[in-house]
């Protein structure tokens, strides 16, 4: 007797129909289809460098430059190598992003907080404030700034003097420069040590009040510690300190710091369009905690600042936190905007002035964009990291 | 006996209530609406006066700038450079035949009850470009031809921003459709792609774009700056439409892809009229958003040496015969994007209101 069941079986189908050898099909055809375009893109790249005798190699960034720079942060100057103003780029590109990140976030926070303000008059500035600036082109804030409001300040003769310490004029901000004398140390020394003791006592109070309810108000204590233990190292060790003011020699300030237009107008403007988006965050971030989550704190009888430091903070950043790390992102992808006002960042510097010098773009515009992915794709592993840290937890 | 009479309350509406509620409900409130109140006062004086009062709109040449305000017959006396750029001026009626098309093919979007603003909507993504693509440049029916190097102000700003979304939408939905691909190898490629694109500014896309894509196509295949922009530009922009796209695509319910596998239908039938027409229904304000904030990126293209509306007004304040009119021209340039920056966000808004039918939390 025949087995029925092998009757129902279904007919095996016919290959083509198999999803499993289909997607086995495309996925051969999508490699071969990307490995002849990466294969012709390097084939006409190398045929058309040879053609107009362009060099192939990274030999480059040991040649000598030859040109200056208006500012760097390590010490350069004409004669070192295409690699030098590489560093340089990078430098200034990490410094504006890391001064317009600080500023912007200070900003965002208070304009974010200030469109919920009960006050009226406040909420509507705020609101007036972010959606006129983030309509407008950042490229355009960052013209009005350079080319309308910095370039019309006065000349270095006629500087704006504000007591005789910090000068204003067309070339740029001139600032003190602090000078750390011998015995300094001592005062690095009480920093690390007030560090570590508010981490102790950190880790103390919260044992106390584990073990016996008993808060501490640490917040208070540790501000006190981490002020007067520094003050008190400065004041042992001499007042170990000079300041080196700006003065003005010939046509232009020397000594001090200085702080060139450019870097001074792409730093407005990055922090000011940038702080428009993070009020929208975190205006988003403190309306997603519901109303019962506040309610539900004062019932327990916590204080307000409790409530809003241990129930609504901590919620808020969970929406806050992700938006404001990608806007971070932008900003730094926005600094390469330096380029148009002559600012030298890494695109300027590097695909701009090397780029044109030793005209290896390939190489060139290779090693800018592995630096923008590199941080890029780092930010974003710091980001998930976090997020799945601070995720609500489902059982 | 009798309880004391409470006191009756406090006014709850009209002017003085509103204000004590909402301007001096404390001494800090009290405090901090002063202060405010004064700044704006004293900022919003002598800018009125300045963009109006004292300002100079009519004349004929920069000595006609007389008044201590803004110099706003300079945005008159150059208003056909900034929006045509080298457009010559007896063919400008094409450019203009396309602001109106545009007009009528968008503005109804904005209208709720416009009989049949879908099918001008669909129009306006799918036919006008084609026709764009003829009228602009000439060439033609008969029509002198306009080099691209001519166009510039307004109406390459459009240009770019207009392209750059119709172009890069469905590249973005085939990159979005992969990175939700289940086989790895496809969505290991768009993954990869997406990221590096969406990783690198786009001054360096463009650049590479101006420099390096002469060096990458074969002997003999040559494109004009503007199309070398635009190709950069619609590569950029569609990693970011990928993963607007992406977004839609996630928030669809399980149940619509289970369903429509119970009914037989085959991937692409799945997609194409399960699947897509309601994600895309769903992230149209995300996409109108990314529109927004293209459009506001096109300004950079005048770094690699194109004329949009920024860059036409740049030259001209760099033009020796008009001497401090960068903050007019700046303002004229800003007020431009902003009221179609402004209004297409208001759209979105608007939109995402009325999408959101309640399904979400």
């Amino acid at each position: 007797m025949k087995n029925e069941a092998s009757d129902l079986k279904p007919a095996s189908p016919k290959p083509w129909y198999d999803p499993r050898v289909r997607s086995v099909f495309f996925q051969i055809i999508a490699i071969a289809l990307v490995f002849w375009g990466g294969w012709s893109l390097v084939d006409n790249t190398l045929s058309n460098m040879e053609s107009r005798g362009i060099s192939t190699g990274f030999g480059f960034l040991n040649e000598t430059a030859g040109f200056g720079i208006i500012m760097s942060m390590v010490p350069y100057d004409a004669t070192m190598t295409y690699g030098r103003t590489f560093l340089v780029g990078l430098a200034n590109t990490l410094l504006v992003s890391a001064m317009g990140i600080v500023t912007a976030t200070i900003l965002g926070f208070i304009i974010g907080v200030a469109r919920l303000s009960s006050n009226w008059l406040v909420a509507k500035l705020a609101l007036t404030y972010v959606e006129i600036i983030r309509n407008i082109p950042l490229l355009l804030q960052i013209f009005f700034w350079y080319f309308a409001v910095l370039a019309s300040l006065p000349s270095p003769r006629q500087s704006v003097d504000l007591g005789g310490t910090v000068f204003l004029n067309n070339r740029g901000l001139y600032l003190p420069e602090p000078l750390t004398q011998d015995g300094f140390g001592l005062v690095w020394g009480a920093v690390f040590a007030a560090i570590a003791l508010v981490i102790g006592l950190r880790a103390w109070a919260r044992k106390r009040q584990l073990a016996t309810g008993q808060l501490f108000p640490m917040f208070r204590v540790g501000l006190a510690i981490l002020l007067i233990l520094p003050v008190l190292g400065y004041v042992f060790a001499g007042a170990p300190l000079e300041w080196e003011l700006p003065s003005l020699q010939g046509f232009n300030f020397g000594g001090g710091i200085s702080i060139i237009p450019e870097l001074a107008a792409l730093w407005i403007a990055l922090s000011l369009y940038t702080a428009s988006f993070i009020a929208e965050i975190v205006r988003s971030g403190i309306v997603s905690v519901s109303k019962g989550q506040t309610e539900a704190a004062k019932a327990l009888g916590l204080p307000n600042g409790l409530t809003l430091r241990l129930v609504v903070i901590p919620q808020a950043m969970r929406v806050i936190i992700p938006p404001l790390t990608s806007q971070y992102l932008n900003l730094a992808k926005n600094s390469s905007l330096a380029t148009a006002i002559g600012y030298p960042d890494l695109v300027a510097v590097f695909m701009g002035t090397t780029l044109n010098q030793t005209g290896q773009a390939v190489e060139v515009v290779a090693i800018t964009m592995a630096v923008y992915l590199t941080i890029s794709l780092s930010i974003s592993l710091l980001m998930n990291i976090y997020n799945r840290a601070v995720a609500i937890k489902e059982r | 006996m009798a309880e004391p009479m409470m006191k009756p309350p406090k006014i709850a509406i009209g002017p003085v209530a509103w204000m004590r509620q909402n301007l001096f409900s404390s001494w800090y409130n009290s405090l901090l609406t002063i202060v405010v109140g004064y700044l704006v006062i004293t900022s919003v004086g002598p800018l009125f006066s300045w963009v109006f009062l004292d300002a100079s709109f009519l004349g004929a040449g920069p000595e006609d700038c007389t008044g201590t305000g803004a110099c706003w017959l300079f945005i008159n006396e150059r208003l056909n450079f900034f929006i045509y750029g080298f457009y010559p001026g007896e063919l400008q009626w094409r450019v203009d035949l396309m602001f109106l098309l545009l007009a009528v093919c968008f503005v109804p979007q904005f209208i709720e009850r416009f009989p049949g603003r879908k099918w001008f909507g669909l129009f306006g993504l799918t036919g006008l470009p084609v026709v764009g693509y003829f009228l602009i440049p000439g060439g033609t029916f008969g029509m002198e031809i306009v080099q691209s190097t001519k166009w510039g102000g307004l109406m390459l700003t459009l240009i770019l921003a207009y392209i750059g979304i119709i172009a890069s939408l469905p590249i973005g939905i085939v990159l979005a459709l992969g990175r939700r691909s289940e086989m790895p190898i496809i969505r290991g490629i768009c993954v990869v792609f997406i990221e590096v694109w969406r990783a690198v500014p786009l001054i360096t896309v463009l650049f590479m774009a101006s420099v390096m894509l002469p060096l990458f196509l074969p002997d003999g295949m040559n494109f004009e700056k503007l199309s070398r922009a635009l190709i950069g530009i619609t590569l950029w922009q569609s990693a970011y439409m990928a993963e607007v796209i992406r977004g839609g695509l996630q928030a669809i319910p399980r149940g619509q892809y289970e369903a429509a596998d119970a009914l037989g239908l085959g991937y692409w039938k799945k997609t194409g009229l399960i699947i897509l027409p309601q994600a895309l229904k769903m992230v149209i304000p995300g996409i109108v958003n990314t529109f927004i904030s293209l459009f506001k990126d096109t300004t950079l293209v005048l770094i690699i040496g194109l004329f949009d509306i920024l860059g036409t007004v740049q030259s001209t304040i760099t033009d020796p015969a008009w001497q401090n009119v960068a903050i007019e021209g700046y303002v004229f340039v800003a007020f431009c994007f902003w009221i179609f920056c402004f209004g297409i966000s208001r759209y979105s808004q608007n939109l995402e209101r009325k999408l959101d039918t309640g399904h979400k939390t």
